[in-house]
């Protein structure tokens, strides 16, 4: 099932039990996927148009009286188009605003270049409370959705709103803040977060043929940060190499290193985008073209590994 | 209390609070007290000993630099004590020069970034709506402040949904930070403007209690469209040497002896 809908089909379930929760769209509510909502919710669904900033400053003054907003649009549009509101109405203001950003960095393909945003992540880190989530899959997002309704503070997520493949199973849990440790090994520490989860498995499995042995973690809250899970897989392999669809600037890597710069001093390198503009393409070409494959995250293993 | 008398509190009030730290935004917080000192004599259904209350009234004051003349409508409406006003922007203050929400008790919005209070007031007015509570929301922006474009895509909204329970009330002093308004970027003709937005528009002299009064007892007596009462005030209204100063006067001194010269006025 595509992720958008287990989105709208999770939200449609929790606004039954929970009269709070609002959703706010501009003018994506059929492509982000909450169209249905608006018939079996009508007064609790919003679409203001094209208007982002009207949008995130509509969900304070509902958050204010105790609503709990969701807004929506294409990730840069959710996130940097409307860094002040979300800056001085919602984070300053520590209102619970559920800010939503579909299709982040290459998952916007042939909208690119103008749609497509690699410092979505390194936007929201930046602002104080505002936890960020990278979501992997339809069954995560579905599984967090709960806790996502009834977290204290503003917080934005991403993820691909047709996605259907999935990596976790109907017995995952979700654990806001913590990391999710998918493989043990000795000789190099993968952290990887949202859709490069899957492409971190297969190069892990890779690389265990080719007889190293990867420590993996799965994050999907980038902020908070799991700091001791990175910190004690650190210091089993003392090398991490992070894994982002995002610039390398701001994001996971930034996150990581910010840690083990402190307190597990660590070789790392990143699988990021390294500083490139936005461009139109195939997913599978934009992820080669920015150095995001399998491939590259076994080249970069090996390099850690063999520079210990 | 008389609102004449009580905007003259209000005006001796906003002084102190400004002259606690000797500048500030002077001419934007003067030029709004007649319209506070109706609206929390005759208006506002709130309650000082519960500023939370659901059932209440609220102000967004978008244009959050006039914070200190909305203190010391709050200190007097006994929302905190007045002596509150002498801590403006000293660290760890509750009263920092522009609004927010958490801060002060009487405070129903976060505003200064200019341009964001009039959405944020849609939401409150839909979350009333939603929660079936029939009180009115109250936006007070300045006329320069409409020069954000932000503000159109909410009056958009405000006339699309029919928000008949919010009043905007622009405060047209006539002067932002550069200069004057007509002279930095004509916002007129303002009537036209919200009219052919879809609001119920009215202008009256900002500073005359009675029209006041009576535009928001008209407004209220309209439904079905949003409300904008454009104010024709004098920036720095209320002290001689304010009113006169041009548009410096947006962020001035207050000095010990212009401090004594006001409440000499004021008297």
């Amino acid at each position: 099932m595509e992720l958008r809908k287990e989105y709208a089909g999770e939200l449609s379930r929790l606004m039954k039990q929970n009269d709070k929760i609002f959703i706010l769209d501009a003018d994506l509510a059929g492509a982000g996927g909450t169209k249905p909502l608006y018939a079996e919710f009508p007064d609790r669904c919003l679409n203001v148009g094209v208007a982002e900033a009207n949008m995130a400053c509509v969900a304070v003054g509902l958050a204010s009286c105790g609503f709990v907003p969701f807004i929506h649009s294409f990730a840069p549009f959710s996130t940097r188009r409307i860094f002040d509101q979300i800056a001085v109405s919602v984070s300053y203001s520590e209102q619970n605003v559920r800010i939503v950003g579909f299709d982040p960095g290459v998952h916007t393909t042939y909208n690119g270049g103008t749609h497509m945003t690699f410092e979505d992540m390194a936007c929201m880190r930046a602002l104080c409370n505002v936890a960020v989530l990278d979501i992997t899959d339809g069954v995560q997002l579905r599984k967090a959705l709960p806790y996502i309704v009834q977290h204290n503070g503003p917080m934005y997520m991403r993820f691909v709103r047709k996605q259907t493949d999935t990596l976790f199973g109907e017995d995952y849990v979700f654990r806001f803040g913590k990391a999710e440790h998918l493989r043990s090994g000795e000789d190099v520490t993968i952290v990887a977060s949202g859709t490069m989860l899957f492409d971190a498995v297969k190069a892990a499995e890779r690389l265990a043929v080719n007889g190293i042995s990867v420590d993996l973690l799965g994050i999907h809250t980038v902020k908070p940060l799991d700091e001791e899970a990175i910190l004690a897989s650190a210091r089993k392999t003392r090398c991490v190499l992070t894994v982002e669809n995002h610039s390398i600037h701001g994001g996971l890597y930034s996150a990581v290193t910010e840690v083990l710069s402190a307190k597990v001093p660590t070789l790392c390198d990143a699988v990021a985008v390294r500083d490139r503009l936005t461009q139109v393409g195939k997913l599978d070409d934009l992820k080669r073209d920015y150095g995001l494959t399998a491939d590259d995250i076994c080249r970069r293993a090996l390099a850690l590994v063999a520079s210990k | 209390m008389d609102t004449v008398l009580f905007s003259k509190e209000i005006r001796r009030n906003t002084l102190r609070c400004l002259h606690s730290q000797g500048s500030g935004h002077v001419g934007g917080s003067l030029s709004i007290v007649d319209l506070l000192a109706v609206l929390y004599s005759r208006h506002m259904h709130v309650d000082p000993t519960n500023p939370k209350m659901d059932d209440r009234d609220k102000l967004v004051l978008s244009k959050g630099h006039a914070g200190p003349a909305l203190y010391a409508t709050l200190a007097l409406k006994g929302f905190f004590p007045l002596e509150w006003l002498d801590t403006l922007n000293k660290l760890g203050t509750r009263l920092p020069s522009h609004v927010n929400i958490n801060l002060t008790p009487g405070v129903d919005m976060t505003a200064g970034s200019l341009g964001q209070g009039f959405s944020c007031a849609c939401g409150l007015a839909i979350a009333d709506r939603v929660r079936g509570i029939n009180r009115y929301v109250y936006v007070i922006t300045g006329e320069g402040e409409l020069q954000e474009g932000q503000n159109w895509e909410a009056a958009m909204l405000a006339a699309d949904k029919h928000l008949d329970h919010m009043i905007v009330f622009v405060d047209s002093n006539k002067m932002q930070i550069d200069g004057y308004t007509r002279d930095v970027m004509d916002v007129e003709d303002l009537v036209a403007k919200f009219k052919a937005f879809g609001f119920d528009t009215q202008r009256i002299n900002g500073h005359d209690h009675k029209a006041i009064d009576d535009a928001i007892c008209r407004a209220k007596a309209v439904s079905g469209k949003p409300h904008c009462i454009i104010m024709d005030t004098i920036k720095g209204k209320g002290v001689s040497f304010y009113e006169t100063m041009g548009a410096g006067v947006h962020s001035t001194t207050v000095t010990d002896e212009q401090y004594a010269a006001a409440l000499e006025e004021l008297k």
